[in-house]
This record gives structure tokens, C-alpha cells and sequence, in this order.
């Protein structure tokens, strides 16, 4: 499967996930603000973080820490988190 | 697309937000198998759960325990039994570590030296009458001398159908001693004669629980919204029930689909190696299971269900802001 490198990319293709998995109404990738708090905010919690970082783990072959889900507040750390461990592999 | 600042007010937005990174974690251990009641209707003896497994008798034993728990993310522990204040020691060993709850039936006095901030929830069923039928014993009148005042017990009072109507008196004399309660239903796993729920029967209980949370709001921890899922076994249409409950033992589960669920969480048994199905009876029927907490984690765990409407959304806040409080996590 291709796998963007591209970070702007990056932060689409998990907006689009997003909002499949989570079934979000009234939003596209493209309108998916990457700064909103998902949990305050979206309404998102621990048990759907780990559905989100699944698919990731599928679909980039990174796996993220649940340790690590406090600073995954919103899409754009998300993002740099997946681009960057993938940088680094 | 919705969003929780779009659907409440500031007020509300500031409840919400004491209340959304709690990331609660909790799990429920049973302290020992032994018990100084033997309630008509208890779930642990009726079910064989005090055979489950023999205790484990090495306090250190305890100790490693509780660590590997923490390790494994639990923050909160729920004490149960049997009698959690037979064994002081091993409720110490979770004390000491972590925030923790210990049910108890009041016949012993947790000792408050040892225990200074240690939340405890006192079972009740009912008056005095009903405590004799169905426990052999008013507790009542022995647990409100050993905690009159206390500010960090309350009283978990399992309302009979036999209660409808009786309610408030009992009420009454938990706010005069200066405690407060929480109200659940009495799922009856042994089958006692009048004890099982009617339909009318759970209409009548829900106006009274309500008529009880408006009439002595400093006293009773409760919301009403908890009070329409318990009695009508269903949220936001959905019934309650074995592939909706958020409390099953997660090693043990394999639903398929698999709900949302409380994260991690394990119900063991006194030896610390056996687990049980879920947070309550081993045998009792998910389809007239009444069990408070399931119930409220059942609503917790369903945030983003209820971000429908702004009410939805105020009930979700409610029931959170419930269970927040009985395990200390917010201000009474
Ligand atoms: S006090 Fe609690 S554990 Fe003991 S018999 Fe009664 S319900 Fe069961
Ligand atoms: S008995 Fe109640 S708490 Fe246990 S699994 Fe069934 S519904 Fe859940």
C-alpha cells in the first residue's frame, strides 16, 4: 500500500480515517480542523483512540504507545508522531 | 460536524471539562471470601463466587499484586468480598498504593487512622425491616454510629420493590446522621418471593428515586437520567444487556461485535489469579440485571452516542459527574 510521506498528506488521509471509523457526521478530510481537541472537543475517548491507532498500526505500520496517548490531543500531533517514526525507519 | 463547545453553555463546558481527562481505569477485587452477613439475595454467596477460588493468604503476595494492577493502568480500586474488613491488611495493600473504594456491609469500623481518606460505601436494603428479612440484622443502626458525619462514606442503598413508598424515611436517616447515598435496584439472583422487579412496579421506583434527588440534593448522589437507564433498561433506545455491558472482564470477553467497554478492566477473585465473568454475579441473567455501576459505565463509555442534542449530551455530563463522585474523583 502506498504510505504518504508528505505530512499536509498524512493529516488527510487520518482525518479520513477518522471520521470513517468514528462515523463523524458533517465533515470531510478537507474540513477536519487538524487543531481541535478530539477529546474535549470531538467527544473521542481512550477506547477510541486504541480503534484509531489499530487501523494506523495497519495501515502504516507503526504502533503507537498508550502511553503516549495524553499527547495525542489532536490530529497534528498524531500526524507528526506517525511521519516521524516512520522518518526514522 | 458536532461538537461538545457547540452544544452546552460556559457553565456546562466547565463541567465537562473537570470531568473529560479523568480517563478513569478502574477494577473490582474481591478482599476475601468470607462474610459476618449472609444476605438473602447477595450475588457473591448465591452464585458460588465464594468458592471460586481459595484465598491467597500471603499478605506480600497482595502487595506485588497491586503494583502489577498499577502497572497495568488501573487507577481506581473497588474493593469488594465477602467482607473487604475482615482482611484490613490486604485492603492496605491497595490503600496505600492507589485510589480505592471499600464496600462494606459497617459491621466493623474501618479504623480512620489507617485509613484517613479511604472512600467507603455502606451496602443498605432498605428499613429496618426489610434489613431483618433480607440480612438478618438492621445495620443500619450499628454502621451510622460507626460513621456519623464521615465525609468520606456514603451509603449504597439497594431499593427493593417491597420500598417503593418507604424510601424517604430511609433517606431521611442517612441525611440525619450526616451521610449521603447513592440508590441502586435489587436484582433478585436468589429469587426471594415479591423481590423481582414488575413493569409498574420500576415505573413507580423511578418517580421516587427523582421525587428523592429533588427533595435532598445535599444528600442523595444520584442524576436522573440514572434513575431512566436503570429502570428501563435502555439508553438512547439501545437495551441494556450481555452485548451492551461495559463491565465484562476483558481477558474473558469475546463478543463479536465487541461493545465499548470499560478499558482493562478485571473482576478478580480473592486468590488474585481467577477472574470472574464481570462486576457482578457470575450466573446472574444479563437480561434482568440491574446492577448500578454497570449501568452508569454503560453511559460513560458511550460519550460520543450522546452528543446527539445538548440534553443528551447534559446527561452524559450528569451520570459522569455521579460516578466521579462516589469514587472521590470530584467533590461531593
Ligand atoms: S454483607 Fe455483602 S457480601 Fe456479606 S452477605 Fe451481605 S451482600 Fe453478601
Ligand atoms: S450480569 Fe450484568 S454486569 Fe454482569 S455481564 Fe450481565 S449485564 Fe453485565
Amino acid at each position: 500500500m502506498a504510505v504518504e510521506t508528505d505530512l499536509d498528506q498524512m493529516i488527510l488521509s487520518i482525518a479520513q480515517i477518522m471520521i470513517d471509523e468514528l462515523k463523524l457526521e458533517d465533515v470531510t478530510a478537507e474540513t477536519f480542523d487538524p487543531d481541535i481537541d478530539l477529546v474535549d472537543e470531538v467527544g473521542i475517548d481512550s477506547m477510541d483512540l486504541a480503534t484509531i491507532a489499530l487501523v494506523l498500526r495497519d495501515k502504516y505500520a507503526v504502533r503507537i504507545d498508550e502511553d503516549d496517548y495524553p499527547k495525542l490531543t489532536t490530529l497534528r500531533p498524531i500526524s507528526d508522531y506517525i511521519h516521524r517514526k516512520l522518518s526514522a525507519s | 460536524m458536532k461538537t461538545v463547545s457547540s452544544l452546552l453553555d460556559d457553565h456546562w463546558y466547565e463541567r465537562y471539562k473537570k470531568i473529560s481527562k479523568l480517563n478513569i481505569r478502574s477494577s473490582i477485587y474481591d478482599v476475601t471470601n468470607r462474610c459476618n452477613l449472609r444476605c438473602k439475595g447477595c450475588f457473591f454467596f448465591s452464585s458460588g463466587e465464594h468458592e471460586a477460588a481459595p484465598e491467597q493468604m500471603d499478605i506480600r503476595h497482595w502487595d506485588t499484586f497491586v503494583d502489577k494492577e498499577m502497572a497495568r493502568g488501573v487507577n481506581l480500586a473497588i474493593l469488594i468480598g465477602g467482607e473487604p474488613t475482615l482482611c484490613l491488611d490486604r485492603v492496605e495493600a491497595f490503600y496505600k498504593r492507589l485510589p480505592t473504594f471499600c464496600a462494606t456491609n459497617g459491621l466493623i469500623k474501618v479504623p480512620r487512622d489507617r485509613f484517613p481518606d479511604m472512600m467507603i460505601g455502606i451496602s443498605l436494603w432498605g428499613d429496618e425491616e426489610a434489613e431483618r428479612v433480607l440480612r438478618g440484622k438492621d445495620t443500619f443502626a450499628i454502621s451510622s454510629g460507626h460513621y456519623a458525619g464521615d465525609p468520606h462514606v456514603y451509603y449504597l442503598y439497594t431499593i427493593t420493590p417491597r420500598q417503593i413508598g418507604q424510601t424517604e424515611r430511609v433517606i431521611r436517616k442517612i441525611r440525619d446522621v450526616g451521610l449521603k447515598v447513592h440508590m441502586q435496584l435489587l436484582s433478585n439472583d436468589e429469587g426471594v418471593d415479591g423481590f423481582s422487579w414488575q413493569p409498574e412496579e420500576l415505573i413507580a421506583i423511578r418517580a421516587e428515586m427523582d421525587a428523592m434527588l429533588d427533595a435532598y440534593p445535599g444528600t442523595v448522589i444520584s442524576s436522573k437520567y440514572y434513575h431512566e437507564i436503570i429502570t428501563t433498561g435502555k439508553m438512547l433506545g439501545r437495551p441494556f444487556g450481555w452485548m451492551e455491558c461495559p463491565s465484562v472482564t476483558q481477558p474473558l470477553d469475546h463478543r463479536n461485535p465487541a461493545p465499548r467497554r470499560l478499558a482493562n478492566f478485571i473482576r478478580w477473585a480473592s486468590d488474585l489469579q481467577t477472574m470472574h465473568r464481570c462486576c457482578t454475579s457470575e450466573t446472574r441473567d444479563c437480561t434482568t440485571c440491574k446492577d448500578g455501576a454497570a449501568h452508569m459505565s454503560w453511559v460513560m463509555v458511550n460519550k460520543r452516542a450522546h452528543m446527539r442534542t445538548t440534553r443528551d449530551l447534559h446527561n452524559w455530563i450528569e451520570v459522569y459527574e455521579m460516578f466521579a463522585k462516589l469514587y472521590q474523583f470530584l467533590p461531593w
